[in-house]
């Protein structure tokens, strides 16, 4: 995993220019820079400011903090909620939790990769969607559980799958 | 205080000893992969488990804290039989051929195996991927031997405070290593090689020179010359089952003249040259600052060690300035090699070979920085680690202990005592401030046995003060002056002493080494260097200097006569050309 290099001038989350994103993110950082076990909160800032953390802004993180740059990226690559690739605009996450697993959670997500024809991790290449799969959203009860953004899928069936996609503009 | 039980034996610990502490009072060995001394301990590695009365499981003893009355188990079946799984499951994944690693016969996880009967692979199966970081001067990197134990992460980050090595990914994928994948050369890494003298098996290792050594000398048209640091005399006979402590200068001569080096000489006599230069650009730096009412950079930074140069560059190189701009004794004896002697004895400066003995891995890098050619040719070709000389030793049947002592050869071959003491912390301080204060008042620096005190030791900072009085006329500007003189030795300690700076303390002369305990404890010495073993090298160094009636290095007769003959005066252009460098931020 190498952290790319940004080439996208506009955000996904509204218009704003990349150069604003990085004033913002050093306004967060800096005001973080005292806190301990600051890191993985302003990763999350960060990744929700840009969609995904780029080397850039990880550098920025390094050097406001004062954590090596070893130790930033050993945090990001534990965790598979960070990604250092660009995201799509929706980030569909199917629960793989035991309770959605043995619900078909399995049978869920083996669509969801045939409809937009990419693997776990991937981004359609119209950069819509973005597919992850995730450990337990703590809503067993609705299982099997999918979430595309911030809405929440539940009791989804595979055939069921083209209707969520297309209401999704 | 808090007793614990260990085996039935009592033990009193102070509050907040860990298990592994306590057990470690009582004189009982727990064996240990990831364990690195004063440091917060990992509880990475598991191997050094013990059983605890009442508690739900084995615990790791290096991460649990010994609480009153606690009854701890070291040695049972159950015991025993834990921390053999543990290596075995270490050694499942562990994608080593011992027979062709470098570790080999050197390697603790091999020594742990054969200890606990491990005689075959309890469980075949997938091992880690090799990927060969061979990308910098002075290290090699081999993520298939890693086993993951996090000690290189400890003295990178924690010790030296560098952090160019952390764990990256998880599970069987993980690595230590540096952000995303990258070499080694492509992060900040300073090249002490602390991780390679720390790494319990063949993980991280320098970069071999032994080969190219053994060509040059075979060459019958090349002249190759050797010289060694003075931390590798009280080293070396560690690798040749001596005590620690144990110092084996006759028998290391005797030893590279086997090996076929043409003339076997002493970094020493370029440390006594490294002091006149130095204490001369002190005294310089000085005089236009009170005198001149210049702006000076001071305090003045020593140069010796080329992991702080490093770290300096990447680090602080707003103090690029406070650096003297001598280079390392090294790296002069590498520069008056190629043209004095040279000349001297008429050979051709192209084929003369400098190979250098370092207790160092950064001695690598140093000698191929692209500056380091001002005698018209790389200075110094061959830097060889303690370690690697070791092997080269057994490599040709020499019977290293039934040498007899030999003497090194004229005119680069004698060092002061002040020379020797260059290999321990608060050494370089003492060595200048014993020069500089004779030059300055004419009289014999008046501390007892020529050693000042207060810089001795494993303290990380240390500091000392000394009121010049009596001065010669020509130094009367430095009458009644406090020279303040501060020393580390780690680079997070250097950090500290910078920030003491920055933060206004005074200092007139600050001496850095890279390495904790300074030049014997550096990555190349033979392993594995605890803070015992540091005092005892410290204490051997002492003792060779204290031996020599040649204590100061103004004094050095053959430093005496490359002036005469060569180098005109400390400062000298000719000085400048060959003795002096620069540096760069590295930002």
């Amino acid at each position: 995993m190498s952290a790319q290099k940004t080439e996208i001038t506009r955000c996904n989350c509204g218009e704003v220019q990349e150069d604003e994103l990085y004033e913002r993110l050093k306004i967060i950082v800096q005001s973080q820079r005292t806190i301990p076990g600051a890191l993985i909160p302003v990763l999350q800032t960060t990744q929700n400011l840009f969609g995904y953390l780029p080397e850039k802004a990880l550098r920025i993180i390094s050097k406001e903090l004062k954590k090596p740059y070893s130790e930033v990226a050993g945090v990001v690559g534990f965790y598979s909620y960070f990604s250092t690739t660009p995201k799509g605009k929706y980030t569909i996450r199917v629960c793989m939790g035991t309770a959605c697993y043995v619900r078909g959670g399995q049978d869920v997500l083996k669509a969801l990769q045939k409809e937009l024809n990419i693997g776990i991790g991937g981004t359609t290449p119209n950069k819509k969607f973005s597919l992850e799969i995730g450990r337990c959203f703590g809503a067993c009860g609705l299982a099997p559980v999918v979430m595309v953004g911030d809405q929440t899928f539940q009791r989804v069936k595979p055939t069921g799958i083209s209707e969520i996609l297309n209401s999704f503009e | 205080m808090t007793t614990v039980y260990i085996n039935k034996q009592a033990v009193e610990v102070k509050e907040g000893s860990t298990i592994f502490d306590a057990a470690a009072k009582a004189g009982i060995r727990i064996p240990t992969l990831c364990h690195v001394e004063n440091q917060i301990p990992k509880g990475a590695c598991r191997v050094c488990m013990v059983d605890v009365e009442g508690a739900r499981s084995m615990v790791a003893s290096c991460t649990s804290p010994a609480l009153e009355g606690m009854k701890i188990t070291t040695n049972s079946k159950n015991v025993r039989e834990a921390r053999k799984f543990v290596v075995e499951l270490l050694i499942s994944e562990h994608c080593g051929e011992c027979k062709t690693c470098v570790r080999n016969e050197d390697c603790e996880l091999q020594q742990l195996a054969t200890e606990m009967g491990i005689m075959e692979i309890a469980f075949p199966g997938e091992t880690l991927k090799t990927f060969i970081d061979d990308s910098t001067a002075a290290l090699v990197r081999d993520s298939g031997k890693c086993i993951k134990c996090r000690r290189c992460m400890t003295v990178c980050n924690e010790i030296q405070g560098v952090g160019s090595l952390f764990a990256q990914g998880r599970g069987f994928e993980s690595k230590i290593g540096p952000a995303f994948d990258q070499h080694l050369d492509g992060v900040v890494c300073v090249q002490c090689g602390q991780c390679a003298a720390i790494c319990p098996v063949g993980a991280i290792t320098e970069k071999e020179h032994i080969d190219f050594v053994w060509d040059a000398i075979e060459d019958p048209k090349k002249f190759v010359v050797v010289q060694t640091a003075p931390a590798i005399r009280a080293a070396l006979g560690e690798c040749f089952d001596y005590e620690p402590g144990t110092l084996v200068t006759g028998k290391m001569v005797s030893a590279l003249r086997l090996l076929g080096f043409d003339r076997v000489f002493d970094t020493n006599f370029a440390a006594d040259l490294t002091i006149m230069e130095e204490g001369t650009e002190l005294l310089t730096r000085l005089k236009r600052a009170l005198v001149d009412k210049q702006q000076v950079a001071l305090p003045q930074f020593t140069s010796c060690s080329p992991g702080w140069i490093k770290y300096a560059e990447y680090f602080y190189p707003e103090i690029l300035d406070n650096i003297s701009s001598c280079k390392s004794p090294q790296q002069m004896f590498g520069a008056v090699a190629k043209t004095y002697y040279a000349k001297k004895t008429g050979v051709d400066p192209k084929d003369v070979v400098v190979v250098s003995v370092m207790p160092c891995t950064a001695k690598k890098f140093e000698c191929q920085r692209p500056e380091m050619n001002d005698s018209g040719f790389q200075d110094v070709d061959y830097v060889l680690t303690t370690r690697e000389l070791a092997r080269m030793i057994k490599q040709s049947g020499i019977e290293f202990r039934n040498l007899e002592d030999g003497e090194m050869d004229s005119p680069m071959g004698s060092g002061s005592g002040a020379a020797d003491i260059f290999a321990n912390t608060g050494g370089v301080m003492e060595a200048a401030v014993r020069t500089a204060y004779e030059i300055v008042t004419g009289r014999e620096l008046p501390v007892e046995n020529l050693h000042l005190q207060p810089v001795i030791g494993l303290e990380g900072v240390k500091k000392a003060s000394l009121k010049i009085e009596g001065c010669l006329p020509a130094w009367s500007f430095l009458e009644g002056v406090e020279l303040k003189v501060g020393v580390a030795h780690g680079l997070g300690n250097a950090k500290k002493i910078i920030e003491a700076m920055r933060a206004g303390e005074e200092f007139h002369f600050i001496e850095i080494m890279t390495c904790p305990g300074g030049c014997i404890g550096g990555g190349g010495q033979p392993r594995f260097t605890t803070n015992a073993i540091r005092e005892k090298r410290i204490g051997a160094i002492y003792k060779e200097d204290e031996g020599k009636q040649l204590r100061k290095s103004h004094l050095n007769p053959e430093v005496i006569q490359i002036y005469e003959e060569f180098l005109k005066q400390p400062l000298s252009h000719l000085s400048h050309e060959l003795l002096h460098t620069k540096y760069f931020d590295r930002n």
